[in-house]
């Protein structure tokens, strides 16, 4: 199998950029258990700091769950309907719709927050809440879920669909709930999940929107970064790990199954 | 008259009048086939009566009398079996043909029976807990129509329900379609481009060209006694025959035949099915070109008409191409019909 040399060479090529990959992360994940990271892992292993790291952000991390559960609810109730919308209404108007939707992508999510501050800076109940932060993941999310729902819609033929259902008695509503939203369901998953998953590892624009008393597990992790030691810090970041990958692997899973309903 | 059409007429945004004012009586159990090219119309005119397109102004549409024209499509109570089916992908056999009974709000035995009931008439008892996509064609065709049929609706639509099958399943499928609309004893509309299948499934055809309504009959009628050109040719392909009229006679390159009757300025037609080849005939005709079908062959003939005319001949062998041939055919078989100027 390995005998020509170049199929070797591919082979040593691969492994030398998983391991790139890899062992900067189960260095620092290994040091997020180690009793003495510069004495080494021969200092002995230990949870002390991931349960240091519990006691001191716990809050942090439920805040973020929490947020992400908010936005996920938003990106539902707004973000369906608009790619329902778009998608059963192709056009001109639509096509400009979709791409100011998608304008958050494009723009640094630190120019967004700054944007958010300035109109909304003055009204001090709102930003001193957790909304605030919410409706900085919602703009920042919203046309992830969008498109992903749009694509789904796009390969689906809506139209006659819908008129199926209305002559057989549907009204609007009950064809909105009955035929559209289950036959989006793989792109809402997809979509979904990559909501989740950005919300919780939103950083920039989140660290520009919070206040001391509302930091999400990313800020919470800066945060540790600049001011705990060394084994903290990677405790912590071995809990965002257990966190984010799970729902990696999920948003992939339902990402590729979107896509093959589409083909 | 239970279904009433009048002056329905449908013009686009763009200013395309897609069916010109058209006035349609269809009644209680009657089954009727809007047949024509594509583009004549028909869609638009089932859309319409469907609720999917909105007519123009001063249309109306009544059933038993009462006005429609305003409802929408999910308050008047018509089937709808589409060209592509539209059949649910979420949902199973079952759970598209009991979607209109629950949305009627029926109890779940009663919808549960009457789902039954339909599965048992349309034969499609294998396939009742079976997801859409593991059907083929043809049942995707019987879900589609007994989803339609399962609500009771006072009316059923059909959209060209055999186009999306290949060929060799559509005739089997057209006579067992025919056999369903009959047992199901509905009043039925259904838009076809195929003369077969309109002749085999329907009491009354309607033959449409350019936005309206060119001739509507039995398929008898229609085919015996056209009344248009285009009519004459569409339903089983009139050709034109000899080179002009003079009075009550028609000429040709060679001979003539005597017509009952003064014909001046009508045109002649003739069906291949009334050429008939024959060494004693008073006409001559070349051959260009013999195709063996099995049951006959069909020979095209020059001489006869400006454009080759074509002659069904039921015989063992045949002439040969180039071969100069007699020909007969009875006067009585000539159809005379007005020129028709705009008919390709």
């Amino acid at each position: 199998m390995f005998k020509s040399p170049a199929k070797l060479f591919q082979l040593v090529i691969t492994l030398l950029a998983c391991a790139f990959l890899l062992i900067p992360t189960l260095q620092s994940a290994l040091a997020g258990v180690t009793v003495n990271y510069f004495r080494g892992v021969s200092s002995g292993l230990t949870f002390k700091w991931i349960i240091e790291v519990w006691a001191l952000y716990s809050g942090s991390i439920f805040l973020s769950i929490w947020l992400a559960l908010a936005c996920l609810m938003c990106t539902l109730i707004i973000g369906v309907p608009a790619a329902y919308a778009l998608a059963r209404n192709p056009g001109r108007l639509s096509r400009m719709l979709e791409e100011f939707i998608s304008l958050p992508l494009a723009i640094p999510g630190l120019a967004l927050a700054l944007a958010l501050l300035q109109l909304y800076g003055g009204w001090r109940e709102f930003r001193m809440s957790w909304t605030f932060i919410l409706v900085g993941h919602v703009l920042y999310t919203l046309p992830f879920m969008v498109r992903s729902v749009m694509s789904v819609l796009a390969a689906i033929d809506l139209k006659t669909l819908e008129e199926g259902a209305a002559s057989l008695g549907a009204p609007p509503h009950r064809r909105f709930l009955d035929i559209v939203v289950p036959n989006a369901l793989p792109g809402i998953l997809a979509g979904a999940l990559t909501v989740v998953t950005l919300s919780i590892g939103e950083f920039n624009l989140t660290w520009m929107l919070h206040t001391p008393f509302l930091k999400t597990l990313p800020v919470g992790l800066a945060d540790s970064y600049a001011s705990m030691r060394l084994e903290i810090a990677s405790a912590y970041t071995l809990i965002f790990f257990v966190m984010i990958v799970p729902l990696l692997l999920a948003m992939q899973w339902a990402t590729a199954r979107a896509q093959r309903i589409m083909s | 008259m239970t279904l009433s059409l009048t002056n329905t007429a449908k013009t686009y945004a763009d200013g395309t009048r897609a069916l010109k004012p058209t006035k349609l009586d269809i009644a209680q159990g009657e089954i009727v086939s809007l047949l024509g090219p594509s583009g004549c119309g028909k869609s638009t005119l089932l859309r319409i009566i469907a609720g999917l397109e909105t007519p123009d102004e001063g249309a109306k549409l009544l059933f038993d009398g009462e006005d429609f024209t305003r409802f929408p499509v999910e308050k008047r109570k018509v089937g709808m079996v589409f060209q592509s089916y539209a059949l649910f992908p979420n949902m199973s056999v079952r759970g598209n043909i009991g979607y209109g009974l629950k949305m009627q709000k029926l109890p779940k035995t009663e919808i549960n029976r009457r789902v039954d009931e339909v599965i048992t008439l349309c034969q499609l008892e294998p396939y009742a807990a079976r997801p859409i996509n593991a059907l083929s064609g043809g049942q995707r065709q019987r879900v589609a129509l007994a989803r339609a049929f399962a609500p009771r609706p006072r009316l059923l639509l059909l959209d060209e329900p055999l186009s999306a099958l290949d060929a060799a399943l559509r005739g089997q499928l057209c006579d067992e379609l025919a056999q369903l609309l009959r047992s199901f004893g509905i009043t039925a509309i259904f838009v076809t481009h195929d003369q077969d299948e309109a002749m085999a499934i329907a009491d009354r055809v309607a033959v449409m060209s350019h936005g309206e309504i060119a001739q509507i009959g039995t398929p008898e009628v229609l085919y015996r006694a056209p009344q248009s050109e285009f009519v004459a040719r569409f339903i089983g392909a009139a050709m034109p025959l000899g080179r002009h009229i003079d009075d009550n006679t028609l000429h040709f390159e060679t001979g003539s035949l005597n017509l009952a009757g003064s014909q001046a300025g009508k045109k002649a037609f003739i069906r291949a099915e009334d050429v008939r080849l024959d060494d004693t005939g008073p006409l001559r005709a070349k051959v260009i070109s013999v195709t063996f079908l099995g049951t006959h062959y069909r020979i095209a003939l020059a001489g006869l008409a400006p454009d080759p005319v074509f002659a069904l001949h039921s015989a063992l062998s045949a002439p040969k191409v180039g071969d100069t041939v007699g020909v007969a055919i009875n006067p009585a078989a000539i159809l005379m019909l007005p020129s028709d100027k705009k008919a390709a």
